[in-house]
């Protein structure tokens, strides 16, 4: 108990003297794991858009591949993005392993299939009331996808809030390919996994509070710029 | 001048669902005048010969045919659903979706669909969420949707279903101004006295067949087939 | 939704990383422990214009990543693992640089009585008589390989003791943490558990035998086996750290008077 009201105070002083260490790996969280929810969400959207209106034999498996991919360890990503960005790896001539784009990469691995399954399942729903109208009015299949993206952001933006809320607390994955640098590689995550092992208590859970801060903070904001609860219906 | 879509012939024309026949076989021709009413107790395929004509769905046996393919007939065909789907959107976006959609500029889409809106008496309800209407509004909506890609014909299933008489008579209004400009109409209803103040012509249907077709005046004068005659004195028909 | 992906943008603008000289080296969690990287690092930037970035890791995986090439050199603590991996030719040589010790922690009260042992061995066949609880490291770090290789000069299989022997698999300070919550004892190197927040009952019971002696040695990457590391900057790092200016940075880093660390290379 102690540890933990410690950790409060820790987090709590660190936020109010802007500690520049805290601010430097908090703004690498977010740049690592936004850009990696944007990225993903560009894959995932419309995957998710078109496999609910096309209709092809291998649909069924390949939805349940995608929702399997969901329980993807992120360790196990994380070990193969290691292996193949290594220097004796395929793609070790582009020198990208221990830096943020190689987290940026397994992160990406990661929440795709998390936001296209979500972004499917609720995009199926919304296709089987649309169906008929769009099929009538004589859309092509992009004017469908892009309809059915449109009407349904409000729950597609839940599904990358998710994909935000898997990558933000994600830790092992980008330990194996980040390594944790000091001023290069070191996010929130693998901070408090550093001071943990360290037996810095106090501190790894302060660090964790400004994580648990920054996601609630960070959907706050996303859900009041987009208006989400303000219209009545959707 | 565009080319005229008409006639619609259909021949042998049968409609299945997993092996079972809906509807069927059919034969029928549809010229380019009036306003069609498909008339018939609840069940008796009415929808599903709506949807055949439009295209929604694909002939089992023989052939739906109009003077033009298939792909280019349905720009000119609008379909009014029994529900009728509200997209989340506002009225007037709902509307111009029908014009954008065929590649209409969005500015020039809402000013369309304003002035549809105005003529469905939906014009203070612009900016509302389409899914926030009434049964009747929505119906009013789905039909300006309809009418705003000014469609060669207007198919209609069973509009007034769920509506009160206020909302039907409205609808009614509007269905004659729009006959009235030449627009072809066939329309879906269970409802006598609808089809008694509405068809030019007629085709009663029973079980998956069309039992008569023909006049609307004769039909209700002097029905052919005893089903249609029980049908009028108001008996349960199967 | 345009206001969205504006913010989106502004936030993905910052700078990533500075650009001096850059030099990767795998060292072991314990050298990370002890704190010496943080006035170490600061003082070759300074004076050798390289930023050298640490990869924190077990020592396992530190010769992995030297074996893969992924860093330009290694850093780290067990004397065997070393020569095989020069020996297998993934490093050109080893230059030992420094050593501090390990010594024995335990509980105050000293129940096993090691404080007047003679030799390591014999403090450890005390713990065996005793029922007493052992926390290992049990994850194949140098510390870890330390501890086992004491049991074995002490003649004693740590199967054989059983129960109090907790193999926890973590790094030193989380060892130390539970070692503290069960009062029990424990192998550490000095420095750690100097600088250990959480000591609780726990005391330095036992130290100075020879065999408790921890080189720490610099194993620079290969360069005909991979050509892109930094050879150059790591070949400046050595000698800078072997060199006196090595030594009084290395020296100047102690806690409560002592020194961590004692300088150990033989400059060229």
């Amino acid at each position: 108990m102690n540890d933990l009201t410690q950790g409060l105070a820790e987090a709590v002083y660190r936020v109010v003297t802007l500690d520049p260490e805290l601010v430097e790996i908090t703004l690498r969280s977010l740049q690592v794991t936004v850009t990696a929810v944007v990225i993903a969400a560009a894959i995932a959207l419309p995957l998710g858009a078109w496999l609910a209106v096309t209709r092809f034999w291998a649909r069924r498996y390949v939805i349940a591949v995608l929702n399997a991919l969901m329980g993807l360890p992120p360790v196990v990503v994380g070990l193969i993005v290691y292996i193949m960005l290594s220097r004796s790896g395929p793609f070790g001539v582009l020198g990208l392993l221990f830096t943020p784009t190689a987290m940026i990469i397994a992160q990406v691995i990661i929440v795709t299939p998390l936001i296209a399954s979500v972004a499917h399942q609720a995009l199926r729903d919304l296709w089987s009331e649309y169906h008929d109208l769009l099929i009538s009015l004589n859309t092509t299949k992009r004017q469908r996808i892009a309809t059915l993206l449109w009407d349904g952001r409000r729950a597609l933006l839940t599904a990358c809030l998710a994909g935000f809320g898997r990558a933000i607390g994600e830790v092992g994955a980008i330990m194996i390919v980040g390594g944790n640098i000091d001023n290069a590689t070191r996010v929130l995550t693998t901070a408090i996994a550093l001071e943990t092992g360290k037996g810095n208590f106090s501190l790894a859970l302060g660090l964790g509070f400004v994580l648990i801060m920054l996601a609630i903070i960070l959907n706050l904001v996303i859900h009041s710029l987009s208006r989400t609860e303000r219209s009545n219906l959707w | 001048m565009v080319a005229s879509i008409f006639p619609l012939q259909m021949k042998e024309a049968s409609v299945k669902r997993r092996g079972v026949r809906l509807i069927g076989p059919i034969d029928l021709d549809l010229g380019a005048e009036g306003l069609t009413i498909i008339l018939g107790p609840n069940g008796s395929g009415k929808t599903s010969l709506l949807r055949l004509m439009h295209g929604l769905e694909r002939p089992a046996t023989g052939s739906v045919s109009w003077a033009t393919t298939q792909s280019e007939v349905r720009m000119h065909q609008a379909y009014v659903f029994q529900t009728p789907t509200m997209m989340r959107r506002s009225v007037t976006d709902c509307i111009a979706y029908a014009l954008t959609v065929m590649g209409v500029p969005r500015a020039e889409a809402r000013l369309a669909a304003v002035d549809y809106a105005k003529r469905v008496s939906l014009g203070h309800l612009l900016d509302h969420p389409a899914g926030v209407l009434s049964g009747g509004e929505k119906q009013k909506l789905a039909l300006a949707r309809a009418l705003i890609r000014q469609p060669q014909i207007l198919f209609l299933d069973e509009p007034c279903a769920n509506l009160d008489g206020r909302a039907t008579k409205d609808i009614e209004a509007i269905l004659n101004d729009v006959r009235a400009q030449g627009t072809r109409i066939v329309m879906a209803t269970h409802d006598l006295g609808q089809a008694r103040r509405l068809a030019d012509d007629l085709l009663f249907m029973l079980n998956g067949h069309v039992h008569e077709h023909g006049k609307a005046d004769a039909f209700f004068a002097n029905p052919d087939t005893p089903e249609a005659k029980a049908f009028l004195d108001g008996q349960i028909v199967e | 939704m345009k206001n969205l992906i504006l913010s989106m943008a502004f936030t993905l603008n910052f700078p990533l990383v500075a650009q001096a000289e850059t030099l990767r080296m795998a060292v072991t969690t314990s050298f990370e422990n002890s704190g010496l990287a943080d006035i170490l690092l600061p003082a070759i930037n300074d004076e050798l214009d390289i930023q050298v970035q640490l990869l924190v890791v077990g020592t396992g995986q530190a010769l992995t990543l030297g074996a893969a090439g992924d860093v330009d050199a290694v850093l780290v603590h067990s004397r065997t693992a070393e020569d095989a991996f020069v020996a297998a030719g993934h490093a050109t040589h080893r230059r030992e640089i420094m050593y501090n010790d390990f010594v024995l922690i335990g509980p105050t009260a000293d129940p096993a009585q090691i404080a007047g042992a003679e030799t390591a061995a014999e403090a450890l066949r005390k713990i065996d008589e005793t029922d007493v609880i052992f926390v290992s490291r049990g994850d194949d770090s140098g510390t870890h390989k330390m501890e086992l290789s004491l049991w074995q000069s002490a003649g004693i299989a740590p199967d054989d003791l059983g129960v109090p022997y907790r193999s926890v698999g973590s790094g030193m300070g989380a060892a130390l943490n539970t070692a503290s919550g069960l009062n029990a004892y424990i192998l550490s190197d000095r420095p750690t558990w100097l600088t250990f927040g959480n000591k609780g009952d726990l005391s330095l019971l036992f130290s100075g035998d020879q065999v408790l002696f921890n080189p720490y040695s610099l194993l620079p990457v290969n360069p005909e086996r991979h050509p892109h590391v930094n050879a150059d900057a790591v070949t400046k790092l050595e000698d800078w750290l072997a060199g006196p200016r090595g030594k009084e940075v290395i020296e100047s880093y102690t806690f409560d008077g002592q020194p961590l660390f004692v300088h150990s290379a033989v400059a060229d």
